[in-house]
């Protein structure tokens, strides 16, 4: 699972009011290239919640994200940096914690599980 | 006659292991499911060469997902079926991939994509296969928080297998209650072969519904697809000046017979005595 895909799921817990963002707590997390298309990172910019970004960036102790300015926006190596954190950075193994219930969803092979139980729904 | 997959068992069941690689390594399938896919992109309509994030409910082992990555898509999927996604994992598809249940609903944050397909699968919601399961609770759930987690203006669009008028009208109307508009679009409603249906859905802005595949000249215009506007309240009504009409008179009778008809369902024969009045008990 990207980081993209994390900063776009809430918790789906039945009484935590889509409370976001899910906790990760890494086993195993790895590094995919790809090609960087400076046109998609800027099309995600406005969808992508920033703070949550830079605190689970913070979180698993990679390179901290800097404070977002419009100049930032145009700036290349920002996006390039954007796009190797969004893109790139994959949960292959770990957990995801709901904030608020404490409901843990495990992932395993860079798959996390979102099956809730029938009370939960 | 092979009987449906939908009635077999449910879906985290019937894609085990065995049938997961099974179904992805058949040829004819790749092919079939490549060209659903390719259909519901053109019915999508994304604006050309604009990157876009994609929602891909039932992926299953990715075989529409190959088609969204050629065209240059990232997309998300969801299934059900774990054995599916280990086929997909092991196919090193470029998506990101989800075990999820899309009757429980998403939960994604607002407005999260630019677009979602579905590929033979929201049939599969409307099956009971628990006691909790209501299929109607199951289809609003989802099509609730897809709607939410579409980007406003964004499609949606579901190839699917109904098994029967009535199934048709609980998938659509789930969906229209939900927000969307748009409404039932029918390839090659003349065969039986190449008929296929999908449901297309907008969120949020009123758009002009795409033309059907194959459906013969101007003749069959409009006959093959099913729009479907918002509802009309008292108060549009109040405001169009037209009166209320009569409540269950024999033309009001009439008239939903007819429509009963035209949705395939088997409806008595109009006689003079449709609609009659019966007469005082003693």
């Amino acid at each position: 699972m990207r980081l993209l895909t994390h900063n776009m799921l809430a918790s789906p817990v039945k009484g935590a009011n889509n409370a976001f963002p899910l906790k990760i707590t890494v086993e195993k997390k790895e590094v995919q290239e790809t090609e960087f298309n400076p046109a998609f990172v800027r099309h995600l910019l406005p969808k992508v919640d920033y703070p949550a970004l830079r605190e689970t960036v913070a979180s698993l102790g990679m390179d901290p994200l800097p404070e977002i300015t419009d100049e930032l926006k145009e700036n290349e190596d920002f996006l390039k940096k954007l796009h190797h954190v969004l893109l790139e950075v994959h949960i292959i193994d770990g957990e995801l914690t709901c904030p608020v219930t404490g409901r843990v969803f495990k992932v395993t092979q860079g798959i996390p599980n979102m099956l809730l139980n029938e009370d939960e729904v | 006659v092979k009987m449906r997959p939908e009635y077999q068992a449910p879906p985290e069941l019937f894609y085990n292991d065995d049938e997961a690689k099974k179904y992805t390594a058949n040829s004819h399938n790749i092919e079939v499911q490549t060209k659903l896919t390719e259909r519901a992109l053109e019915l999508l309509n994304l604006p050309e060469d604009e990157p876009a994030l994609l929602l891909d409910i039932g992926c299953g082992s990715g075989l529409s997902g190959d088609v969204l990555t050629e065209r240059g898509y990232t997309w998300v999927g969801c299934d059900i079926s774990r054995s599916m996604l280990e086929v997909a994992q092991d196919r090193e598809v470029e998506g990101d991939l989800m075990l999820h249940d899309s009757g429980q609903g998403l939960s994604f944050r607002t407005g999260s994509f630019d677009g979602c397909i579905g590929i033979s699968v929201i049939q599969w919601l409307c099956n009971a296969d628990k006691k909790s399961n209501v299929p109607h609770k199951r289809l609003m759930r989802f099509f609730q928080s897809l709607y939410t987690c579409l980007r406003r203006g964004a499609r949606a669009v579901f190839q699917f297998y109904p098994d029967s008028p009535d199934q048709m009208q609980l998938i659509t109307s789930a969906a229209m209650r939900s927000g969307f508009s748009g409404g039932l679009i029918i390839d090659f409603p003349h065969s039986t072969k190449a008929k296929k249906y999908y449901l297309c859905l907008f969120a949020g802005v009123q758009q002009q519904m795409p033309r059907a595949l194959g459906e013969g000249g101007d003749e069959g215009e409009g006959a093959s697809h099913v729009s479907v506007s918002g509802r009309q309240t008292d108060r549009t009504r109040k405001r169009s000046g037209k009166p209320r009409d009569g409540v269950k008179d024999r033309d009001w009778v009439l008239r939903k017979k007819e429509r009963q008809r035209q949705q395939g369902n088997d409806v008595r024969h109009d006689s003079k005595y449709t609609a009659r009045k019966r007469g005082p008990k003693f």
